[in-house]
């Protein structure tokens, strides 16, 4: 792990880093300062924006207060020791993070942890392409702004899948609507996502 | 990695993401994301609509010494690495094997195998195949995911090379003969004990436990 504690000016003195870095979110700035320099102040803010909504995110998925408030903090502590697979050519922060609370979340419903992927390769050896970061952030904009178009119902389907972490045969047991009709809101909700987003980017 | 053309079906890579897969499939599931860009990516984008949502939500109020006790947390040493991928094994593989390299069992006609699990929800286990010899000639109870780590087979579905699965249900009967060149290596899963044709091989059954 040692060799990847670069220090922030190495970083920046490399100029081709510090282009792409300057098209990120804050957040992703962030993540990045915690992947490179490990930067607790810039981890701090991460923790205050995301803990809330991933306390959010297990309460709704069921979980007591005591238990959510735990896998809180189980989760922001993996996003501080997986930083180093951070790679924001391939997910914005809020992506990343999402994806490691639902791993959490499915390990604690699991006899055995799920399998997982291969980590990437090294990010540290990679030259950031700044075409990418850019569009892959543009795509999380245009994401979200679908997200806001969709239909009330189609929303909520997809926060139920994604979010609450319901399966699909309990939304149908909660909203009293068959199976069949569950899954189509889903896949309604997706398609719709789809369309957005080509109007938004051709 | 490219030129994968036999991917894992959507039903089952639905249930890996929502974590219902038994762990001898999950283990597939995962060697496969390993190696195939196109399912990694997709279920990148998958977080990214989980991520946005995110965004949205309303937070939820912490309890007021959270963030001491997070920052105090990152003190704490880093857990250990998940094993590294190594030859044709990814790191789920490695896992399995738990770090070591297989310990191959003889079936005799070249064919070795190596169970990784075997429980009540699915077996799984690494087959090595020479060159042009036939896996004997099986059907299936249940559902089994066979995923190529080295080599290739080919049988009356088609050809499969590194990173390509395929999907065999109740009822088919396929004989895979190993490809050309580098021997071999499957990763498979099933859910039921495997039925073979051959007399001998079902003597074997118990013994194998295959």
């Amino acid at each position: 792990m040692a060799p990847s504690l670069v220090d922030k000016g190495a970083v920046d003195a490399r100029g081709v880093d510090q282009q792409p870095m300057e098209d990120l979110s804050e957040l992703g700035r962030d993540m990045i300062a915690v992947r490179d320099s490990r930067d607790r102040a810039a981890f701090g803010r991460l923790f205050d924006h995301f803990a809330p909504r991933l306390k959010a995110m297990m309460l709704r998925g069921g979980l007591r207060d005591g238990t959510a408030e735990d896998v809180v903090q189980d989760v922001m502590l993996a996003v501080w020791h997986k930083a180093g697979q951070f790679d924001p050519h391939r997910a914005d922060a809020a992506g990343w993070i999402y994806g490691i609370a639902r791993n959490r979340r499915i390990d604690m419903a699991r006899r055995r942890p799920l399998a997982q992927p291969d980590e990437m390769p090294d990010l540290e050896s990679l030259e950031p392409d700044a075409d990418q970061i850019i569009a892959l952030q543009q795509e999380a904009r245009h994401l979200a702004e679908a997200l806001a178009r969709l239909a009330p119902e189609q929303a909520e389907a997809l926060r139920a899948a994604y979010f609450d972490d319901v399966p699909h045969s309990r939304i149908s047991e909660m909203t009293g609507l068959p199976l069949g009709t569950v899954k189509s809101r889903i896949r309604l909700g997706l398609e719709r996502l789809r369309h957005e987003l080509k109007k938004i980017a051709p | 990695m490219t030129g994968i053309r036999h991917h894992i079906p959507d039903d089952t890579l639905d249930a890996y993401h929502t974590g219902t897969l038994p762990h001898a499939f999950g283990v597939v599931v995962a060697a496969h994301l390993s190696l195939c860009d196109q399912c990694r990516a997709r279920q990148e984008a998958e977080d990214m609509i989980g991520g946005a949502l995110l965004q949205q939500a309303n937070g939820a109020a912490l309890r007021a010494d959270a963030r001491e006790r997070m920052m105090a947390a990152l003190e704490a040493p880093p857990p250990k690495l998940p094993l590294r991928a190594s030859g044709p094994f990814p790191s789920a593989v490695m896992h399995e094997l738990g770090g070591r390299p297989p310990r191959w069992r003889m079936l005799g006609g070249g064919i070795r195998q190596q169970i990784l699990t075997a429980d009540r929800e699915g077996s799984l286990r690494l087959l090595y195949i020479p060159p042009g010899k036939a896996v004997p000639e099986h059907g299936h109870r249940g559902q089994e995911l066979t995923l190529v780590l080295q080599g290739s087979f080919s049988d009356s579905a088609g050809a499969f090379h590194r990173g390509d699965v395929e999907v065999a249900h109740d009822e088919i009967d396929h004989q895979p003969v190993a490809g050309p060149g580098e021997p071999c290596i499957c990763l498979a899963a099933t859910d039921a004990p495997l039925r073979f044709h051959a007399l001998i091989p079902r003597l074997l059954q118990p013994i194998f436990r295959i």
